[in-house]
């Protein structure tokens, strides 16, 4: 900090006198900081970059593990980052953590990062994704037979929109996300017609307004999510996921492959490979951080229905499980 | 066609019109027939014969540079080198140079000065209070122009304050703060450049042509890899979409100084560098500021695209609220960003037409402004509300405008999905069968013999080759969707646009209304509109068209208005005299004196539409912009950029056709003007 202020001497003489008192004020907070959370000194008091994508989720596990490491001393700062293309930044250090990298969507991407060996995997958030087929309840009268995904083939018709008809219509989610639907379709020989929503947003716009209608909707919805806390619905029941089901035509029901449901998967930490060189400490406390689907789930609602702020909810958290992450920091 | 004397051009510029116009036409039509006859039978010619090729350019003709793109950014950015120091470390050290700045800039409006890092840094220096900074641009605006301004931008200031936008705006702020200054210097000097060297000129006017029409999305990962994340990286996309209009209307406005000014400048013995900052840029001051607000407006236009790359602020804003569907929120920041454009924008436009000789003595007001400032970091410890605009003040429109949606899609639903389904079947689909079904090499064809017609062997290559380069790579299919879509959006906005524009030019009362609107709707994000037409339309080619005509809608209406107007007053008098009919007058005199202007329009139309695409891949369209976004969240460089280069040859293509033809329009009806 020093040597940055020098610099400017000649011409911001008093910035650099600025920057002497706050380099003294931030020795002595620090020294006042180290002996508040009672976690003993930190290795290092470069901010740990964690990464901020754009679903609330994801906003809410970054803010809590941004709370628990600063109750453990370290400085954190959160940054905005592209789910996917947030890899390049972990890889050279310029991003450091990562809090929910999908085993639905972002399994490839992982390994293909991995594979570099400047990235490593922190285990499992103790969240799990699922992803799927899903209807508002109201439908279940117009299909009856739902859950099971063999009433789709009799009333493909009842999902149908002007557009698509006689076809059913199913709305899948952005290209970027995958999912082999039109295989899936395909492959289970179900008259449907996948559109694709460009994003998340325009996903639950038609959600949204389908159900103030009670029209017929079918879409992909994930979880932990809003979505199924504030719409009454259920998921299609779909021949369980196997890896040999996706690869392999020959296995599963039908002569094709992917005739069966999504996989559900973990939701992965992960991060800049050089975290336990340069905060030993904090690469502890990332790989002990796990948080479960319900507790999410109510903390999404309660910002996203509830219109609580999400400092209030992460406060709220931290408050309420006290205990759990002391035993985490190891304080 | 005898009604025709009343052209201003004369009976014999008339007759060569006549003569050229039924000459001209015959080819058009043998095209237009020959076209249909070969969608109506490529799929049979390539199913029977067995030529896929005639329909659909073949996979294995494909060429793609993609990997190769991929591969030299990865290069750049792991090995290159300069011997001291490598690529990488030199765009960091940039990056380095910006962060400091912008540093202050939000220290100053946002943040305060932090001691420590990270989030748990402590303030030492909160930042400047809402009431200093309504104070300080109302002072602004008194200073540029007079009392009117000053309270205008007070009032959009307050705007933000009041409906709880204030540190989302300031963040914004200031970004622009560090985007426009680096971006009007860097088009200044590559203007000045092109002014003085014809070389540097040739170079830079393809890049600038690219620098405008390859969509953001294709350049931000490998901005993100020089760059680094985080608001920097953001920065730089904005400066390199904005700063192209002011390096080219630096070098227009310095060909238009006076040569006798240059003359005077000479004589007196100036050295070039005395010429160019003293002579020739002061008097091409009011250019050059018409620049600066270009470069403001499209710096506000990036705030969507910057915030997904990390710059926070307004657009993070719209983006959140619209994720949780709470489209009053969106809404409201939407319009915190042309609160912010109209201020800014009004501000620079008065200081461009400000009387340079008659500036006041502004001591009092800069002793004011100081006082206010420093008396209200005084009270800022002590009184909260100072400090921050009070949360139980704020003003919301709450639920109004998702109880406005759900109650139309409720009650309306039936109707409007009737109107989708008559446009769809009747118009957009049957252009999109003809579009995809012409066979592809039919395309580079026609486009080059129209090419031929307009400007010969020259434009004809041009055309031809951008064409082809298209087909090359394999995106063909992509391609002719992005077509589709635009030509059925700008047909639309068109028929729409001229009108309004027509309307405007007659009217004083419907102009100034009409000026609102289209202002509003080019500032305010598309994103916000975006939501509620999915909401109301679904998801699909339709939601796309709707979103993409009104954003292009407002060029087709400003440059109708403005030629219409420009028409000299002397023409329309002596039209009316000789007896016309206000039918007649705007029909056989005003509309194709204004032909040029409005096809300049329709070019520039035609470029929003293009540009929207990336934003309409959002909703899920199946065309180039798609491609790219795809590439974007792939982190793919070469794929996003090679599709980005299909988007800009397409634009280019339709720029250089109109431009030829509004040469011939010109010469046809204004021949003292060429």
């Amino acid at each position: 900090m020093g040597t940055k202020q020098s610099v400017f001497r000649g011409r911001f003489g008093r910035s650099a006198r600025a920057g002497a008192i706050a380099m003294v004020l931030a020795i002595v907070v620090g020294a006042c900081g180290g002996g508040d959370s009672g976690g003993g000194a930190v290795e290092s008091e470069d901010p740990i970059k964690i990464t901020l994508h754009d679903w609330t989720g994801q906003l809410l596990s970054s803010n809590l593990m941004a709370a628990v490491l600063e109750e453990a001393g370290y400085n954190v700062e959160l940054v905005q980052a592209d789910y996917l293309a947030q890899f390049a930044g972990l890889e050279t250090g310029d991003l450091t953590l990562a809090m929910e990298i999908w085993a639905t969507t972002g399994q490839e991407a992982l390994e293909a990062s991995l594979a570099t060996g400047k990235t490593l995997n922190y285990g499992e958030t103790g969240m799990v994704a699922r992803e799927e087929w899903w209807y508002p309840e109201y439908m279940k009268e117009r299909c009856p037979g739902l859950p099971d995904w063999e009433a789709l083939k009799k009333c493909s018709a009842e999902f149908a929109t002007a557009e698509t008809a006689p076809k059913g219509r199913y709305l899948g989610g952005p290209v970027t996300w995958g999912g082999f639907d039109e295989e899936r379709v395909d492959a289970l020989g179900l008259d449907f017609d996948v559109v694709h929503a460009g994003t998340d947003a325009a996903l639950f716009a038609e959600l949204e307004a389908a159900y103030e209608r009670k029209d017929p909707i079918m879409l992909w919805i994930y979880q932990p999510h809003w979505a199924p806390v504030k719409y009454k619905g259920e998921f299609v029941e779909f021949p369980p996921y196997s890896t040999e089901c996706y690869n392999d035509p020959a296995s599963g029901l039908t002569a094709k492959a992917y005739d069966c449901g999504k996989p559900v998967g973990p939701i992965w930490k992960a991060g800049w490979a050089g975290i336990g060189e340069k905060w030993p400490r904090a690469k502890t406390i990332i790989e002990s951080f796990t948080l479960n689907n319900d507790e999410m789930g109510a903390m999404v609602a309660k910002v996203d229905l509830d219109g609580e702020t999400l400092e209030a909810v992460v406060d709220q958290w931290m408050t309420e499980n006290e205990s759990r992450w002391k035993a985490w920091i190891g304080a | 066609m005898s009604t025709r004397n009343d052209s201003p051009v004369g009976s014999s510029g008339n007759l060569r019109s006549i003569s050229r116009r039924l000459g001209g036409a015959w080819p058009w039509f043998v095209g237009l027939f020959v076209t249909a006859v070969l969608a109506a039978t490529s799929d049979d010619v390539a199913s029977r014969r067995g030529w896929v090729w005639w329909r659909d350019y073949p996979e294995g003709w494909v060429r793609s540079p993609a990997d190769v793109i991929s591969r030299a950014t990865k290069w750049l950015v792991n090995e290159a080198t300069f011997g001291l120091f490598s690529f990488t470390q030199f765009t960091r050290a940039i990056s380095f140079v910006i962060e400091r700045p912008y540093g202050w800039a939000r220290a100053i409006l946002v943040d305060g000065f932090m001691d420590g890092v990270g989030r748990r840094a402590d303030q030492i220096v909160p930042p400047l209070s809402w009431i200093a900074v309504i104070v300080l641009v109302a002072a602004l605006g008194r200073h540029a122009s007079n009392r009117r301004l000053a309270v205008l931008i007070a009032a959009l200031f307050a705007y933000l304050a009041v409906f709880g936008q204030w540190a989302s705006a300031m963040v914004t702020l200031s970004s622009m703060v560090i985007a426009v200054p680096i971006g009007v210097a860097i088009g200044l000097g590559l203007g000045i450049a092109s002014y003085r060297s014809a070389r540097v000129e040739r170079l830079s006017t393809p890049v600038l042509d690219l620098m405008q029409t390859i969509p953001t999305f294709a350049y931000l990962v490998p901005i993100l890899f020089f760059f680094g994340f985080g608001p920097v990286a953001a920065l730089f996309a904005t400066i390199i979409y904005a700063m192209p209009p002011m390096a080219r209307i630096t070098t227009l406005s310095l060909r238009g100084v006076p040569s006798d000014i240059k003359d005077f400048g000479e004589m007196i013995g100036c050295s070039t560098r005395q010429m160019t900052w003293r002579v020739l840029v002061p008097t091409a001051k009011a250019g050059l500021m018409v620049g600066v607000n270009q470069v403001i407006m499209l710096s506000l236009n990036m705030v969507i695209i910057a915030s997904m790359i990390g710059a926070g602020g307004l657009g993070f804003d719209v983006l959140e609220s619209l994720r949780r569907l709470d489209i009053g929120r969106g809404l409201e920041a939407g319009l915190a960003i042309v609160a912010l454009a109209i201020a800014l924008d009004r501000l620079s436009q008065a200081y461009a037409v400000r009387d340079t000789g008659a500036v006041r003595a502004s001591r009092r007001a800069s002793l004011v402004v100081g006082a206010v400032v420093v008396a209200t970091f005084a009270l800022g410890y002590v009184i909260e509300a100072v400090r921050n605009y009070p949360a139980s003040l704020g003003v919301t429109s709450g639920s109004f405008w998702d109880d406005l949606i759900s109650w139309i899609n409720v009650n309306y639903y039936d109707t409007l999905e009737a109107i989708k389904l008559f446009v769809l079947d009747g118009f957009m689909l049957p252009v999109k069968r003809l579009f995809l079904a012409t066979p592809w090499w039919w395309w580079v064809v026609g486009l080059g013999a129209v090419g031929w017609a307009l400007g010969r062997v020259r434009l004809a290559i041009t055309v031809m080759s951008l064409t082809a380069f298209i087909a090359l790579v394999g995106l063909w299919e992509f391609a002719m969707f992005t077509v589709y879509l635009c030509s059925v959006s700008v047909i639309v906005a068109m028929l729409i646009g001229v009108p309004l524009g027509v309307w405007a030019a007659h009217n004083e009362r419907a102009s100034r209304v009409i000026g609102v609107v289209i202002d509003t709707l080019q500032t305010l994000p598309s994103f916000v509109y975006l939501i509620p037409v999915v909401m109301l339309f679904r998801v699909g080619d339709f939601t796309a068209f709707i979103a993409i005509v009104l954003y292009a809608l407002a060029p087709a209406v400003r440059y109708t208005w403005h030629g219409i107007r420009e028409i000299d007053a002397q023409v329309v008098e002596a039209a009316t005299v000789s007896g016309c009919t206000p039918r007649q007058l705007l029909t056989r005199v005003k509309l194709p004196l204004a032909l040029p202007e409005i096809l300049l329009g329709l070019n520039q139309t035609i470029m929003l539409a293009l540009s929207m695409l990336v934003i309409t891949a959002l909703v899920g369209t199946r065309d180039l912009g798609q491609e790219v976004y795809v590439a974007l969240v792939k982190a793919s460089t070469g794929r996003g950029i090679v599709a980005g280069l299909c988007i800009a040859f397409i634009a280019i293509v339709a720029d250089r056709l109109i431009a030829a033809a509004a040469r011939s329009a010109r010469e046809r009806y204004r021949p003292e003007q060429v």
